[in-house]
């Protein structure tokens, strides 16, 4: 996958986590939940379609690598390289 | 004659929100019963493939987001479906309300049974890994989740919960919210019952193992109770949610009185697990006439728990027959036989079908009775095609269950 592969995924996911959200004007360098409604468990949803979807296991302590969009493909980008 | 009590301590159904498989509210609910209109249909169940069930199709986006139906569960949604229905019929300003002071009490037969079997369902094609189960799991599957989620739906800080009562839950949840306006230890109660049974293969399996699934080539008719080819019990879901409040404070509001809550027993079998008992039902009904200080005379309208089960059928009728028999005016009809068995919700959402019948006096029939079980005589057994009568005072709800619970409502037209 490419970069904005990646980002088109992530936000794919995350529009089925948050459906009534509007994500069209999400910032790439502000924390995703500071622009939307997204709470821990909505946090955990994300954690789980990576892992259902792609078979990716991000560990508790690199959450914060998921913070923003941008963030969240630079961390993601080598696991989903060669999907 | 039963002693005048203060209005303090009468209980009244200032409104009514339900959903049902052949209605989304009361006035379209009783159209159906009046008109003879099934709501069962076919149905596609995981593992099983092609049943009869009754489905519910109201608007669940109606009170809430999307977001909310994917965390929550189908029982959650119908029960604050019908809490916001209720509400909006009993005319109450949220805004007004003191939001501490109102009760949420839900009968259910079960839940998390749809929660348990569809996550082990999603992590079959992982292997059986649980690492894949849900962080959802929990929340969906306590007990207390469709009483809970009307809390968080609507902003209530009373108490709530939900009572697990098998298929007398209906009754049960009206009974709790009616105990607790008389204890003051609330000022409204938001009282019925909900299921969301028609999701998961387990019941539909449990029945069919047991040889009480009903089965008929043309759906709506499979529900067929007292007929003497009735093979079972049509599984459905649905809900029914009452305002009660005390009489005091309905009146001072001006509100709507649907009826009053004079009578009410529940007691156990405690002889089968599944088998019910003529005898007990027999003592159930009586202590609620007893309690309504009535005697079985006084009762107009009997709505009977009848399944369609091949035993659980004469079981009640013989207990009718036992209370009745000498005052065979009640008039007797059967609300299954339109939705199917909606569990948990079955008492709340039969006694609000038959509530209109304070004001209209037609009693709605049972439906699918083409040839008469000699099993299952009843007097006054009002048979296909609704029956307008001369007076509507009293109607008595019989709702029993498994594990020998048995519950009755009786519930009195309204005069100050």
């Amino acid at each position: 996958m490419t970069k904005e592969q990646i980002k088109d995924t992530i936000l794919k996911i995350i529009a089925q986590i948050i459906p009534d959200e509007d994500l069209s004007n999400l910032k790439g360098d502000i924390p995703i939940r500071e622009q939307v409604e997204l709470d821990s468990m909505d946090f955990l949803d994300i954690i789980m379609e990576l892992r259902k979807r792609y078979g990716i296991e991000v560990p508790e302590d690199d959450y914060i690598h998921l913070a923003t969009l941008d963030s969240s493909v630079a961390y993601l980008e080598p696991r989903m390289r060669e999907l | 004659m039963a002693a005048r009590k203060a209005n303090e301590a009468r209980i009244v159904l200032t409104g009514v929100g339900l959903t049902a498989p052949n209605g989304n509210n009361l006035a379209e609910f009783r159209k159906s019963l009046l008109a003879g209109k099934s709501g069962i249909q076919e149905f596609n169940i995981r593992y099983m493939g092609e049943v009869v069930a009754g489905i519910c199709h109201f608007d669940p986006l109606k009170y809430q987001k999307k977001k909310d139906l994917r965390r929550g569960t189908r029982a959650g949604s119908i029960a604050i479906y019908c809490a916001q229905e209720a509400i909006a019929d009993a005319k109450l300003d949220l805004a007004c309300l003191g939001k501490s002071r109102v009760g949420v009490y839900l009968g259910i037969t079960e839940h998390g049974t749809v929660e348990t079997e569809n996550e082990i369902y999603e992590i079959k094609q992982f292997d059986y890994n649980v690492k894949y189960w849900s962080h959802h799991h929990n929340p969906r599957v306590v007990a207390n989740n469709p009483a809970g989620e009307v809390t968080l739906n609507l902003g209530f800080t009373g108490p709530h919960y939900t009572l697990g009562a098998a298929c007398a839950g209906g009754n049960i949840g009206l009974i709790q919210g009616l105990q607790m306006l008389l204890l003051n230890e609330v000022d409204l109660a938001l009282s019925g019952g909900v299921s969301e049974s028609t999701g998961s293969f387990g019941i539909f399996a449990g029945f069919k193992s047991e040889g009480a699934l009903a089965s008929h080539p043309d759906p709506e008719k499979a529900c067929r109770p007292f007929d003497k080819n009735r093979n079972g019990v049509v599984v459905s879901e649905g809900g029914c949610v009452f305002v009660l409040e005390r009489l005091s404070d309905a009146l001072k509001r001006g509100a709507k009185i649907y009826s009053e809550i004079v009578g009410y027993s529940i007691n156990s079998d405690a002889t089968d697990f599944i088998f019910p008992s003529a005898e007990r039902q027999v003592e159930c009904m009586k202590l609620a006439l007893n309690k309504a200080g009535i005697s079985p005379e006084d009762i107009d309208i009997i709505n009977t728990h009848g399944t369609g089960t091949i035993e659980g059928d004469p079981v009640e009728c013989q207990a009718i027959r036992e209370v009745f028999g000498e005052y065979p005016h009640a008039y007797i009809n059967n609300t299954k036989s339109f939705i199917g068995h909606t569990m948990g919700a079955a008492g709340a959402l039969e006694l609000a079908g038959n509530l209109p019948s304070f004001e209209d006096y037609i009693v709605h029939p049972t439906i699918n009775l083409d040839h008469l079980d000699p099993k299952c005589p009843l007097n006054n057994l009002v048979i296909n095609e609704p029956k307008k009568i001369d007076k509507v005072d009293y109607i008595l709800n019989n709702s029993f269950g498994m594990l020998g619970i048995n519950s009755v409502v009786i519930v009195k037209k309204f005069e100050e």
